[in-house]
């Protein structure tokens, strides 16, 4: 076998003799490639074996993310494969993490279907990540082309029609998962939704796991939790939702469900990311279909999303979401129990909420990304967070956000609606008190004190939860050095 | 009952300085604003009575504040917004609203529930300040 360095070999009968060969003399390394705007770009962060060539290893990332297989096949003749053949274009070391280097690969448009996460994911995660020569591998970013993009029906909903139909402005929107989340009765979960929302939460929500377990049915759920938030709109005058998670065993369940939902008068329905990536899209029709406001759970992605050297960053999993139709998106709270560095999750925020998201290596962002007008996605920071943070919240995550506040609304001393009511005058007192242009970061917790001088349940609130914190390192962090030393 | 519409409903009602400064920012932003009254708050309600046509180009807080005054002057028994209007792409939205007048009582409403098929219940909503029709509330407002 030929052991020259250089990339493809260029004489046709040597290219295609039958036996082995490397990657990148298959062609599937072109650092003189310049990218189309039409391509599809990835970026990887390989961790090639002992002895493998980084240069090889991402070769061979973009040939099993594409065209290749492991012997050369006498059948790529009969195709314009050179057309086919995905491209390992460039090659940075990974700053400060010797061993490590990010790939990026373009993919030609024509390598994909149309509208098809699941497509587009089969090829780009498809068997490469097992692959042997690599010790590990993650998928770092995604550039989508608006050719591509514009295949996508993107969210069912989005920000602002979800603004404009619940009547909300100029304010996070507030909610609240339901606990326990198993054993409730129906009734009794009911009693849950009800409280929060007459107390001033605009939505409530079902957890990942609760679908139709003995202890409470999905019909039981649904008819309580309408009758509860029905009442609760009549006693404040204001509308009103609960996430009723139509996450099922099959399709044909989760669309009884959520006609169900529907039938009720239910102004939104949740399904988990384990439903999987077709079943979201089918969902996101049905929800663009019957005007319905779809909220995803991401329950499962710290399998894949959480450790640096190994699986798909969640930008991209965000990414996916907006383009596979998801009206609402966990992303982090930054200050909450759940992972989240407060760079990371503003790339994560700005996925899923601007028009454009400029190239910003401290975010994570590599890519200069158009969202082609595709609707904004609202995402959503649930875990760990409480009444004390507002200030902190309202500045890493802005405006268009919906903050829940599970435990720190049914954990509250006074009760549930006082929880509620608690997050409401401490949310509502930020807002006014930052467009009044008073500095937040640093004023915020006395801003919150003065309120609860006069609302006895944030007092008690801020009481409870003064000293709670999760202040442990990330294992999700971004590896950026103001001047990358490769960079092109 | 306190209808809590809006972004502020849940704190103290705003006085004065505390509107003009809301108004600040909203100029600052480059929103135009718009002022909304109605007698029937239900949640559903999308489209109050517009108090003239957004302020595109009034941009002295203190001539929005005179319009502020001159509706809540007009209709004291009412519910007032403020709404701010954002032209930007993307948004195309509105991006504040909050209430800046109420009526002295506000009734609330009644919610109506239907026994259908299984067990399922038809709800609505109904205002209790629109139990009697538009001609007759307005008349017995004008002579009070």
């Amino acid at each position: 076998m030929n052991e020259m360095a250089g990339s493809g070999i260029t004489d046709l009968k040597q290219r295609y003799r039958p036996g082995v060969l490397k990657y990148r003399q298959m062609g599937y390394w072109d650092p003189d490639y310049e990218p189309k705007d039409t391509d599809i770009l990835a970026v990887f962060r390989i961790t090639p074996q002992d002895g493998v060539e980084p240069e090889e290893a991402a070769a061979a990332v973009a040939g099993e993310s594409s065209t290749a297989t492991w012997t050369v096949v006498w059948t790529d003749r009969l195709t314009d494969c050179e057309y086919y053949r995905a491209r390992a274009y460039r090659l940075d070391p990974v700053p400060g993490t010797p061993g490590q280097w990010f790939a990026y690969i373009a993919y030609d448009l024509d390598l994909f279907e149309e509208g098809s996460i699941a497509n587009l994911t089969a090829s780009i995660i498809g068997n490469v990540f097992g692959f042997k020569p690599l010790k590990a591998l993650r998928l770092e970013d995604m550039r989508i082309p608006a050719h591509y993009l514009k295949t996508f029906q993107g969210p069912a909903t989005g920000i602002v029609v979800e603004r404009e139909r619940m009547n909300v402005y100029g304010r996070p929107l507030l909610g609240a998962t339901m606990k326990p989340k198993l054993g409730l009765s129906g009734r009794n979960y009911g009693r849950v939704v009800y409280e929060a929302l007459k107390g001033g939460l605009d939505f409530t929500k079902d957890d990942e796991n609760i679908n139709s377990q003995p202890f409470m049915h999905w019909r039981d759920r649904y008819l309580y939790c309408m009758e509860a938030v029905n009442k609760a709109m009549a006693e404040t005058g204001e509308m009103k939702g609960t996430y009723l998670n139509v996450t099922a065993a099959t399709m044909e369940d989760m669309y009884e469900r959520a006609e169900f939902a529907r039938d009720l008068g239910s102004v939104i329905v949740m399904i988990d990311l384990v439903i999987g990536y077709t079943a979201i899209q089918s969902m996101a029709k049905w929800a663009r279909r019957n005007d319905m406001i779809l909220h995803l759970h991401r329950a499962g992605h710290s399998t894949y999303t959480r450790q640096k050297n190994h699986g798909i960053s969640f930008r991209v999993i965000a990414k996916w979401m907006r383009m596979a139709g998801v009206d609402h998106l966990h992303a982090g709270t930054v200050v909450g129990k759940l992972e989240g560095d407060p760079n990371v999750v503003r790339g994560y925020y700005d996925t899923c909420r601007e028009i454009h998201v400029p190239r910003n290596l401290e975010h994570g962002i590599f890519f200069d990304q158009p969202w082609a007008s595709l609707k904004k996605l609202m995402p959503v920071a649930s875990g760990g967070i409480h009444a004390g943070q507002m200030h902190q919240l309202l500045n890493y995550l802005g405006e268009d956000v919906v903050l829940q506040f599970g435990g720190g609304t049914i954990g509250h001393p006074m009760g549930i609606a006082a929880g509620a009511t608690a997050n409401r005058v401490a949310l509502e007192t930020m807002v006014k008190a930052r467009n009044e242009g008073r500095d937040i970061w640093r004023e915020g917790p006395a801003i919150l004190a003065q309120a609860a001088r006069w609302c006895q349940p944030l007092r008690a609130a801020l009481d409870t939860w003064r000293d709670v914190t999760f202040d442990y390192a990330s294992t999700d962090s971004v590896d950026y050095v103001p001047t990358p030393t490769l960079a092109v | 009952m306190r209808l809590t519409q809006g972004q502020f409903s849940f704190l103290p009602d705003l006085g004065d300085a505390e509107i003009k400064a809301q108004i600040d920012y909203a100029l600052a932003q480059g929103w135009a604003i718009g002022i909304e009254f109605t007698d029937d708050p239900h949640p559903r309600n999308t489209y109050w009575t517009m108090w003239g046509t957004p302020m595109f180009d009034v941009k002295d807080p203190a001539g929005i504040m005179m319009e502020v005054t001159a509706c809540r002057d007009a209709h004291a028994d009412k519910y007032v917004k403020l709404l701010a209007f954002d032209a930007t792409k993307g948004f195309e939205t509105i991006r504040m609203s909050f209430i800046v007048n109420r009526p002295r009582d506000e009734p609330g409403f009644e919610l109506l529930r239907s026994e259908g098929v299984g067990r399922r219940i038809g709800y609505a909503l109904r205002s209790y300040a629109t139990a009697r029709p538009p001609a007759a509330r307005y008349a017995a407002r004008a002579g009070s």
